[in-house]
């Protein structure tokens, strides 16, 4: 905010003086000037025929995959069921684990802050890093191809997202109550209880039927490097040009999805 | 029954709360707690059940240090007294019985606490000072249904289902309206004088104070400035305590009020 006084003596307000008006305008010079630059390199680097020859590629595609092959269906239920166990027991492991490591990581419950809250934010950090893909990747050489290994992958993913909503939600309680109950004389433990996980109850229900909604998604997608689910069945059918069949394993997991928008809505609604 | 001895707060920031304050409460006497925002009214009583860690000096509760305790025997000396706050501190996502039972926290281990098996004993109390504070039919709703009178209710019977000996208020009428706050200072000077409860009750409202106390302590800067009856605070004082100001309209208020009231009663 700047105020300063014109040669009539009148006060004038603008909300920037003239110094960071004009490093405004340099700011959104250097902006546009990166944008065209990469846009430049972009260009460079593309072979523009193919994007030109990109419709009817699409539209080809598009053709093949019509009708989608209905009678596939039934190769398709056990890896959709086996995708949303994976979705659903890779959230509640994570579950089992972020909700210690919340309390260790937020800064009113934290134990101590060097020896806990730093070790729980490394392990918020490294979970969050990683990509399930890139989990399942890893897992799938470790502890070979399987449905297992999808769930530990979304369950190592999901560890850090839901820790660090859930210990953001714990550092803004009302810490009113927690001083209300500590005065009765409760234990650590019992305030705990008492003041602070009543008041982190709606976001715990939220984040975690928000989390699965995104492992549904995410464990679609697993069975591409062989961590189990339907990515599989995309997989071989995406290797033998199957159009018909990629286009309903599409339509199923875009099924499966607004289910589980749905379910999380309906949950979501139910606590708060 | 509680003596503070030269207690003192200094804040991180360097702000000196509290400059050594002395004090002397006998038991089942009702205190009003006043002065200017800032003056430290809080940091005191806060002082007294250690929420707040008192710099240097001692708190002294029937003969017990309290300022030297450790965590456990400290928890200990929390049950023996009742805090009841401003703006009403239940947990709001609770039913108004759970908020009353948490007074017993103290009392039950962590996992009777947990899966709210309290013992009958202390269920029964909770009903009998949900009925005392005219709130029975409501021992199922949750917290954040209830209306600010009502929560300071509930919050009331939270500190006395402590068993108290001490009631520590932090400016209990605050956000209420004038007259739930007469009826909320009215039913604590009451339920004092049954169980015979000291209390120390912060206020801002000094008509309000000299209404129903016996006692008004007066804290300007940390440090008591006046110590004495009701009736004795004159213009004089009050703007000892608070700044200059005109008094007289306050101090006639409440004369008006009194009689007011007398004539309601009779």
């Amino acid at each position: 905010m700047a105020v300063s006084i014109n040669k009539n003596g009148q006060k004038i307000w603008a909300v920037r003086d003239r110094n960071a008006q004009l490093t405004r305008w340099f700011v959104y010079f250097v902006t546009v000037a990166v944008i065209m630059y990469c846009w430049q390199t972009i260009s460079e680097a593309t072979t523009w025929f193919f994007v030109l020859d990109a419709p009817r590629i699409a539209g080809d595609i598009g053709g093949r995959a019509m009708p989608p092959k209905w009678s596939y269906i039934n190769e398709l239920w056990k890896p959709l069921w086996d995708t949303i166990n994976i979705a659903t027991i890779g959230t509640v492991l994570s579950l089992i684990i972020a909700v210690p490591v919340a309390f260790m990581a937020a800064r009113n419950t934290t134990p101590h802050q060097k020896l806990c809250r730093a070790p729980a934010l490394l392990i918020i950090v490294s979970s969050r890093s990683i990509n399930s893909l890139i989990w399942a990747l890893l897992l799938v050489a470790i502890i070979g191809p399987g449905i297992f290994a999808g769930t530990i992958a979304i369950a190592l993913r999901s560890i850090g997202f839901c820790a660090k909503l859930l210990y953001e939600a714990i550092e803004e309680i009302d810490e009113k109550q927690v001083e209300a109950i500590t005065a009765t004389g409760a234990s650590r433990w019992q305030v705990m209880a008492y003041a602070i996980v009543p008041q982190i109850m709606p976001s715990f229900a939220g984040i975690s039927v928000f989390r699965w909604d995104i492992n549904i998604r995410e464990s679609t997608v697993l069975g591409l490097v062989g961590a189990g689910g339907i990515g599989l069945q995309m997989q071989s059918s995406l290797n033998v040009l199957a159009w018909p069949q990629v286009s309903l394993i599409l339509l199923v997991i875009f099924a499966a999805v607004i289910l589980s928008e749905m379910v999380s809505a309906k949950v979501r609604a139910a606590i708060i | 029954m509680l003596h503070l001895n030269k207690l003192t707060k200094q804040y991180a920031t360097g702000d000196m709360a509290l400059k050594s304050v002395e004090l002397e409460i006998p038991k089942g006497q009702v205190v009003a707690l006043i002065g200017p925002s800032g003056a430290g009214k809080s940091t005191l009583i806060r002082c007294i059940n250690r929420l707040v860690e008192p710099t240097s000096g001692s708190v002294i509760l029937n003969g017990k240090e309290l300022t030297k305790l450790g965590s456990g025997a400290l928890r200990q000396a929390r049950r023996r007294m009742g805090m009841i706050f401003q703006e009403y501190a239940l947990v709001e996502r609770l039913t108004v019985m759970e908020n009353v039972l948490s007074g017993r926290l103290g009392y039950v281990g962590f996992w009777r606490s947990f899966l709210r098996k309290y013992p009958q004993s202390d269920v029964d109390e909770a009903f009998r000072l949900l009925e005392r504070v005219g709130l029975d039919h409501m021992a199922d709703k949750r917290a954040d249904e209830l209306s600010g009178g009502q929560r300071q209710r509930v919050g009331i019977a939270r500190a006395l289902i402590q068993d108290p000996e001490l009631l520590l208020v932090d400016e209990p009428t605050a956000s209420l309206d004038p007259k739930t706050s007469r009826q909320i200072m009215r039913l604590i000077c009451e339920l004092c004088a049954e169980r015979n409860l000291a209390a120390i009750i912060n206020i801002h409202d000094v008509a309000l104070a000299q209404m129903f106390v016996q006692r008004v302590i007066g804290l300007r800067f940390g440090e008591v400035v006046y110590d004495g009856p009701p009736d004795q605070l004159k213009p004089d004082i009050l703007t000892e305590i608070y700044g200059e100001e005109d008094w007289e309209a306050t101090i006639e208020a409440i004369d008006e009020d009194d009689e007011a009231e007398q004539g309601a009663v009779a």
